[in-house]
């Protein structure tokens, strides 16, 4: 297609007819619009609707009116929402699992890179990453469902396990102090291999004659992985990152909510589970509306945040 | 001793990534009273595929099996389908409006409306407890449009689309006869991500699926392993209370096992093929 463009910009060099030109090339590819509609009303269906939606945040939302005719209210479920008793609980919550998750989950990839990387045997490499990527393809539902069995206080191998040593039997998921490392060492369990992909990509980009250099000035291998390799991945890093910060706040809860129960709910009560809770299962849909516009406004700030930074003091970023 | 170290950490992540999932699989094929009393480690004890037998004589799985089979093909088919009519022009450099289109689609993976107007939406279009609203509110996603397009424009000579163009050839015919059949390769990746994401989901099934006979094989597990609804899986036995419960113990990790098989079977693709697009992401990006 380029050189059609070419052709035409060489033949019509007015400025003039710039504008025909564009017209008459979106009409010689009315087909390709024809294509992408498809696609585009599902975007406005299913995600710029919704959108439109949110006004029921500010309102009193009656099935029988509808949208549009549900009686504004301003901020009301806002500073309700602020006020209640779950606020503090729910924000606390969000952000210590956010960082938790980020604090054990984002070095550890990068750790298994830098080892699989220095692993020459081919072979071995090859079997470890076999191993490490599968869980990746396993269901939340099936990863939630193993770990119930594993920590079982009765018939759970953990459980036997302490009780073989003669410790006593733990109630892992009943236990709020332990839902959140059950959470992260899943994960971690569950993607630190797939992960790592990324960064083993980026250190196969790493310039060999860099590393031969280094060998001839005496470098030990630490050394190179932490003078070569390190920065070598700089820039992917800082990009995950700022990524994983800026979604600090949103959490898979498809997880969180497949492990919270009523009694580790103080730790395990997160501001999406709250608003699935409020919204869907006690049907206070203004209310728990509020809740999530708060949460998605707060996340896309942080996003916008977090890459402003990472821009100013590195030079990476998004966008 | 630097290699020693190296090569003994990665062992010991490997084994721990490991040992899960061979002790559910020996479980699965071990007789419960083992499982119970604490006797199985590595292999299985007590062989046998009871456990198993147990599964193909429950409706509930069975069933639940058979409708992710159909989400998944019709969803996986839709996914492709969309996935190409909107990839295919935004790859194209002549397309007035792509930058706009791809801001359309892209903002959204920053923002949305949320859960709670999402679900009146549905409500709305009256999709609840249909087929349809498995398949339509996750019908294409931006990420595999990006990853697709990028394929088209560095894949497919642009050469070739002219000379085509030149010889008569309508976008539609140039997409079917030229793009498309360059393409194979991102087309089986783009399969295979979305093939896995509908085998997996559970969410929207939880939240707009209330009627049983329509649910897909994670919300039984769900209700499983998780939820402990184990009832009906022995209630038609007459069996004592003991061996009821020994044979809800097995029933857990068989069905485990049978829910990942699809999984299994397509790993050594799904590892081989994936990991390549995220590599070429990952050195373009």
């Amino acid at each position: 297609m380029a050189m059609l463009q070419q052709e035409h910009v060489g033949r019509k060099p007015l400025k003039s007819t710039a504008r025909i030109s564009r017209f008459s090339k979106i009409l010689r590819n009315w087909q390709l619009y024809v294509m992408i509609s498809p696609v585009l009303a599902y975007y406005i269906l299913f995600h710029y609707v919704p959108m439109y939606g949110i006004q029921i945040a500010f309102k009193d939302f009656r099935i029988n009116k509808g949208i549009w005719d549900s009686p504004w209210v301003g901020l009301k479920h806002f500073d309700r929402f602020f006020h209640s008793f779950f606020f503090e609980r729910l924000i606390f919550n969000t952000i210590e699992l956010g960082l938790y998750l980020i604090v054990i989950g984002f070095p550890i990839p990068i750790l298994l890179a830098l080892l699989l990387n220095e692993a020459k045997a081919e072979r071995f490499k090859k079997f470890v990453q076999t191993i490490t990527y599968a869980p990746h393809f396993l269901s939340t539902v099936v990863v939630v469902g193993m770990m119930m069995i594993f920590l079982n206080p009765r018939y759970g191998l953990v459980n036997q396990f302490i009780g073989a040593l003669g410790g006593d039997t733990v109630n892992f998921m009943a236990n709020p102090s332990w839902f959140k490392t059950l959470y992260v060492l899943s994960d971690v369990w569950q993607t630190m291999g797939w992960s790592s992909i990324i960064y083993l990509a980026a250190l196969g980009g790493i310039d060999t004659q860099l590393h031969e250099a280094a060998r001839v000035d005496g470098a030990s291998r630490i050394r190179r992985i932490w003078h070569i390799n390190l920065p070598g991945i700089r820039p992917t890093i800082v990009i995950l990152l700022i990524l994983n910060l800026g979604s600090v706040m949103a959490i898979g809860f498809e997880k969180v909510l497949l492990m919270q129960n009523n009694l580790n709910l103080a730790s395990s009560d997160i501001i999406d589970t709250y608003v699935y809770r409020s919204g869907i299962l006690d049907a206070n849909y203004s209310f728990s509306a509020a809740i999530g516009l708060f949460s998605a406004v707060i996340n896309f700030l942080l996003l916008v945040l977090v890459n402003a930074v990472a821009r100013r003091a590195g030079g990476t970023s998004l966008w | 001793m630097f290699n020693i170290v190296v090569y003994s950490l990665l062992s010991l992540v490997a084994l721990c990534v490991l040992y899960p999932l061979v002790y559910v699989v020996s479980a699965s094929f071990s007789d419960p009273q083992y499982i119970m009393g604490g006797e199985i480690w590595l292999w299985p004890k007590g062989m046998t595929v009871d456990s198993y037998a147990s599964i193909f004589k429950n409706d509930a799985i069975v069933r639940g099996f058979l409708n992710t089979l159909l989400y998944t093909a019709a969803g996986t088919g839709l996914n492709l389908v969309m996935t190409i009519l909107a990839a295919y022009p935004l790859s194209r450099s002549d397309f007035a409006g792509r930058n706009l289109f791809m801001g359309v689609m892209v903002f959204t993976m920053f923002f949305g409306g949320g859960l709670i107007p999402t679900y009146l939406l549905i409500k709305n279009l009256h999709l609840l407890n249909t087929f349809w609203v498995m398949i339509l509110p996750g019908a294409v996603s931006v990420w595999n449009i990006i990853i697709m397009r990028t394929y088209f424009q560095q894949s497919i000579p642009a050469e070739m689309q002219e000379a085509a163009v030149i010889d008569g050839c309508s976008n539609f015919q140039t997409l079917i006869r030229i793009v498309l059949p360059l393409s194979m390769p991102i087309i089986a990746v783009t399969v295979l991500y979305y093939a896995v994401g509908h085998w997996n989901a559970f969410f929207n099934a939880l939240l707009y699926l209330s009627d049983r006979k329509q649910f897909p094989l994670q919300l039984i597990l769900r209700e499983i392993l998780i939820q402990g609804q184990t009832d009906e899986m022995v209630r038609a036995s007459t069996e004592s209370a003991i061996k009821q419960q020994r044979a809800v113990e097995g029933i857990k990790y068989a069905v485990l096992v049978v829910a990942n098989i699809p999984m299994f079977l397509l790993y050594p693709f799904l590892q081989r093929y994936c990991v390549k697009v995220i590599m070429v992401g990952a050195i373009k990006g």
